[in-house]
Parts: C-alpha cells; structure tokens; sequence
C-alpha cells in the first residue's frame, strides 16, 4: 500500500474582485487577491499560466469568466467558471472545466473620511461539477473570509506623496468538505493493488494588494502632468497565500506575489501582473495573469448594472 | 466565451449616446497641488463626464477651514463636465478645494485638493 500526502494548494483564484469607492478613494478590482467590495461587474476573461510542480512541473493555464450582481447596495453574490489546461512534461494535455464558484459578500463597515471599507462574506466551490481530469474536487469546499480596504489618503500633508497608497485584503479559511481522497489503482508490473490517499487541509487563504494610484495622485495630491492614457493607471503588488492548518502539512505555504499595472478607464479596467511563486513548494518559472474587466454600473446604471434592491450606491 | 464579449461590446456601443460613468476629475485650474503667483479669480474644475449642477458642489476653503469662494458654483455654458466658483480677492496661502458632483447618471463621486498661492 502506498499512501501519500498530496494537495495542490495553490489555485488560481476565479471568483471576480470588485472595485469600489471609500469616500474619494477609487480601488480598482485586483487580480488575483480578494477585496472588500460589492459591485456589479464581469471579468471576461481573466487568463493566468504557471507552471506548478505538480509531476515534476505541469503548466497550469486558465481562462476564467466571472461576474458579480449587487443584491442590495452592500450585498452581493458571485459567481465564477474557468476552463483549465495542464500539460505535465512529457505527456500530451488535458483540459477541463474547474468546479463551479459561488460567493456572497456584505459590506458592514465604511468610513468615507479614512476611505476604509471591511465586509465579511463566504465562497463555496461546488464538488464535482468541474473535471477530474483538470483537478476539480469531487467534493465541496467551503471559504468563509474577512477582507478589507483601507486607503491613505488621511496621512498628513506632509507625506502627500503617500496619499495614493491603498491597500486591499483578505483572511478566510477554505474548509473542504472530505479530509482526504483515496484512489486504488493497480501496478500492471506487480499486479498489486496501488492506494493512493491525497489529504485535503483546511486552508488559510490570505492575502493582499499594495496599490499606488496615479489617478489619485493626479486627482487629489499634485497634478504632475500626466495625460491619458498613463493618468489612469495603478502600480500594484498582489501576494495572494495559502497555509495549510492540518492533516499533515500545516505550516507549508504556498503562494505567489504579483507585480502588475492595471489601467481602469470609464466602462472597463485592464490589468496584467507576473506571477513570481514565493517557494520551490508553488513553483519554480514565473507566471503571468491577464484580466478584462467591465464596469457592470457604470455600463448598465439603469439596468443591470444597480443593486436589485434599495437603489444604488 | 467570444460572443458574450463581442455581444457586450456591442451593447456598450449602442447605447454609448446613453452611456454615463462615474465622474473623476480630469483638470483643474489652479492644477491640483500647483502653486501659483498670479491671483485666481475662480476655481475651474474639468470632470470625465457631465455634471448635473443642482446636486453638485465646489468648494474652496482657507487654511483656518474657512469657505472663502463667493458660492455660485455653476457649470460652464459650453462645457457641461466643467464647474466654476468664483473667487475674492485671495491672500498668499493655502487654499483646499472640495468638491462633490453628480454626473448625470447620478453616480456620485467626490474629492479634494490644495493649491498654494504665493506673492
């Protein structure tokens, strides 16, 4: 009998991160780590690769759809897909649909003077309606979070230039509905029966965004003379992390940290980052993730693009 | 995947003459942060979209906090996305503009900034 501890931790997120406004604080949607807000948005698509080490390093790429729907102007649900290819070394391809996301998220806390926002919400990766093939779970996992964004725009005259710095986050926990998954195959050399069982940890996902905004810079600090297109764009650091708590890997994390540029216009944001793994454990080539983003409000005001209950925000 | 793209895209599109967005600030005079020699005689502020005036504001104040423009905000005659409040005859200072606007698919934004003036 062979028994192994496996899990790939490190997943590429699909569910949409929104953007929002605290006060005069426009945040962009990030890419890869969660935020505190509720909108009505879609990104389509949202492309990432990276080579994981799974089999000795399987390039992982996705193309995800996901949109998000105001319930009321501070709640919201979620709802996110991706087709997944993985080409292990030296074996042909596979490519399959991940499990399906939903998400809910409610805004209970804003302060438009320190442009902070929290909310508490939870996620549910549906168990089975991906492909095996592809890695989908065959069962359910469930990711109640806190996030957070705070903007800087309350420091002191005297270091304006740090005014534009804001930043955007994530704490939850990704709880899978089986602690583990055994596979029986057999050894056609020995004709012995192989059992392979894969152990699924509780996970802490945890994460954040370091954004430097040239808008707000250019709105509120000192306009230093950019034009458009380059007075709309927002530097920004994602480190998107998972740490095992449990069943034989606490501790081991995996994540990447994301350098990138996103450019947020009227109706729609684009954004790119590299991928850069943090350990030989997520990887050891750096990655890259890609993502169009509409404005679901700002394209629909009247429509789709406003809370179905209690007007709009 | 394409033709949802392409079916947005088309509906964006369409609909552009209707299309409105949130209002960022696009320019201003004084510039945002600028210090300045020659006295105002008004603030301008240039917005991405048009404004509805009734539901905005300008503001300019000194550094005591008090509001010293002569409040008759009004959008420029030609320009629907640019707002105007005139001023008084200002010391040398500083001097904070607050504003708070409407666009007129009634997305509310809102801002702030200094400008310096010196003699």
């Amino acid at each position: 009998m062979i028994v192994t501890c496996a899990a790939t931790l490190f997943v590429v997120p699909t569910i949409v991160w929104a953007h929002g406004f605290a006060g005069s604080r426009f945040f962009p949607a990030t890419l890869t780590t969660d935020d505190p807000f509720v909108n009505d948005e879609l990104s389509l698509p949202t492309v990432s690769s990276i080579v994981t080490p799974d089999e000795g390093g399987t390039r992982d790429t996705e193309v995800a759809v996901d949109i998000a729907k105001r319930i009321t102007p501070n709640l919201g649900i979620e709802l996110g897909e991706s087709v997944i290819n993985l080409k292990p070394p030296n074996e042909s391809s596979q490519t399959g649909f991940g499990n399906l996301e939903l998400a809910a998220k409610y805004e209970f806390f804003e302060s438009d003077e320190h442009e902070t926002i929290l909310s508490l919400g939870g996620g549910v990766e549906i168990g089975g309606t991906g492909n095996n093939r592809v890695g989908a779970d065959s069962f359910t996992t469930w990711a109640p979070g806190f996030f957070f964004g705070k903007g800087f725009g309350d420091l002191p005259d005297t270091v304006s230039f740090l005014k534009p710095l804001a930043v955007t986050g994530q704490v939850g926990v990704a709880i899978p509905t089986s602690a583990s998954t055994r596979t029986v195959t057999l050894n056609e050399t020995t004709g012995e029966r192989e059992i392979d069982i894969e152990r699924h940890p509780d996970v802490l996902d945890w994460g954040f965004a370091v954004e430097y905004s040239i808008i707000y810079l250019h709105e509120q600090v000192k306009d230093i003379g950019l034009r458009a297109p380059f007075d709309r764009l927002i530097a920004l650091v994602e480190f998107a992390l998972e740490t095992p708590l449990n069943r034989g890997q606490k501790g081991q994390t995996t994540g990447t940290i994301n350098p990138g540029l996103i450019w947020s216009g009227k109706y729609f944001q684009v954004g790119a980052e590299a991928m850069v793994p943090i350990n030989s454990r997520t990887g050891n080539d750096v990655g890259f993730i890609a993502q169009l983003h509409f404005y679901l409000d700002d394209l629909f005001p009247k429509t789709l693009g406003r809370p179905l209950f209690g007007g709009k925000k | 995947m394409k033709r949802v793209v392409l079916g947005l895209l088309l509906i964006g599109v369409a609909s552009s003459a209707e299309l409105e967005a949130h209002a960022f600030l696009e320019r201003a005079d004084p510039a945002v942060g600028s210090t300045v020699q020659t006295l105002p005689s008004e603030v301008r502020v240039l917005f991405t979209e048009k404004i509805e005036p009734v539901l905005s504001s300008v503001q300019v104040f000194d550094a005591l906090g008090k509001e010293v423009d002569k409040h008759d905000v009004h959008l420029d005659r030609s320009n629907h996305a640019l707002l105007h409040v005139s001023l008084p005859q200002l010391e040398a200072g500083t001097y904070k503009v607050v504003w708070r606007v409407v666009s007129v698919d009634t997305h509310v934004t809102n801002g702030s900034f200094s400008f310096r003036i010196v003699r």
